[in-house]
């Protein structure tokens, strides 16, 4: 006989923390063209022009930018979906 | 070739045979590293059975690899966090496979659409997104390999090595930028 073993309710879920926001980082890099970073925020993230711009722009100046928060599960989505687009993507949960 | 133009609800280009030849050997070259670091991953019954697949937790070795698959989270390279180095491992087992899988469709995308011999290349935009996706990996991979940085000058001397490479660079960076200017118009 057995039973069950307690199921988290999220998988990988660290339990305590999980309300607080994480957030999608993007890094400055010497080979990544502007108008392709840009390009990539808006496809992927659905953004204007000129907020995708701006988030570029923050890159380019400060050396990173938030793109998007979210859930973990979330924002573990959207830095796969950079990584296949060739951003250099990291999260954090400030 | 002269840059990328929209035609028709495609975008087209002619590629000269020269060209096609370099950007086909390097897209296979990225292409063929990815599919290695694929099979790398560690396959079990148990992922068969459930499909879930896990690629590796560690970082590749090799720079150009690490640089198209980076960790999901910054590291302080002095003194990681153990719990953010288990995560790191977690995520990358966890999400690998969907971003070698993408990386390995792109650059198949551009070994189909491009002939060997060259010509005319008309493509539709969801193809044109593969190929800035996989010109990004090949500037990518190139430009760890030649050390690019952000004061890369248009030549380099010409005692250094890589010299007749960085002109390779310039021009796919060149075909790229022109494919998001052609998407963006």
């Amino acid at each position: 006989m057995t039973t069950p073993v307690e199921a988290e309710e999220t998988l990988g879920a660290d339990a305590g923390s999980e309300d607080r926001p994480w957030q999608t980082i993007v890094w400055n890099d010497p080979v990544n063209l502007m108008s392709y970073v840009t390009y990539v925020l808006q496809k992927i993230f659905g953004y204007s022009r000129d907020h995708a711009t701006k988030l570029m722009l923050d890159v380019h100046h400060k050396g990173r930018a938030t793109v998007s928060s979210g859930t973990k599960e979330k924002v573990e989505g959207d830095v796969a979906k950079l990584h296949a687009a060739g951003l250099w993507a990291t999260m954090e949960q400030p | 070739m002269r840059g990328w133009r929209r035609k028709g609800g495609r975008v087209v280009a002619e590629f000269e045979q020269q060209e096609a030849a370099v950007l086909r050997g390097l897209v296979s070259q990225v292409e063929d590293m990815l599919r290695a670091r694929a099979e790398e991953a560690p396959s079990d019954e148990l992922s068969e059975l459930t499909g879930i697949r896990t690629g590796p937790s560690e970082s590749p070795n090799d720079p150009v690899l690490s640089r198209l698959l980076p960790d999901f989270h910054m590291l302080d390279p002095d003194n990681p966090a153990k719990e953010t180095l288990d995560s790191v491992a977690a995520l990358r087992s966890l999400h690998e496979p969907e971003v070698l899988e993408a990386k390995v469709g792109v650059a198949a995308e551009v070994m189909r659409s491009l002939p060997p011999e060259g010509g005319g290349v008309r493509l539709t935009y969801e193809q044109a997104d593969a190929w800035l996706s996989a010109l990004n990996d090949v500037r990518l991979a190139l430009g760890t390999a030649l050390d690019v940085n952000e004061e890369m000058p248009d030549e380099l001397p010409e005692e250094d090595p890589r010299a007749p490479h960085l002109g390779v660079y310039h021009w796919l960076t060149w075909v790229q930028e022109s494919l998001v200017q052609a998407m963006t118009e």
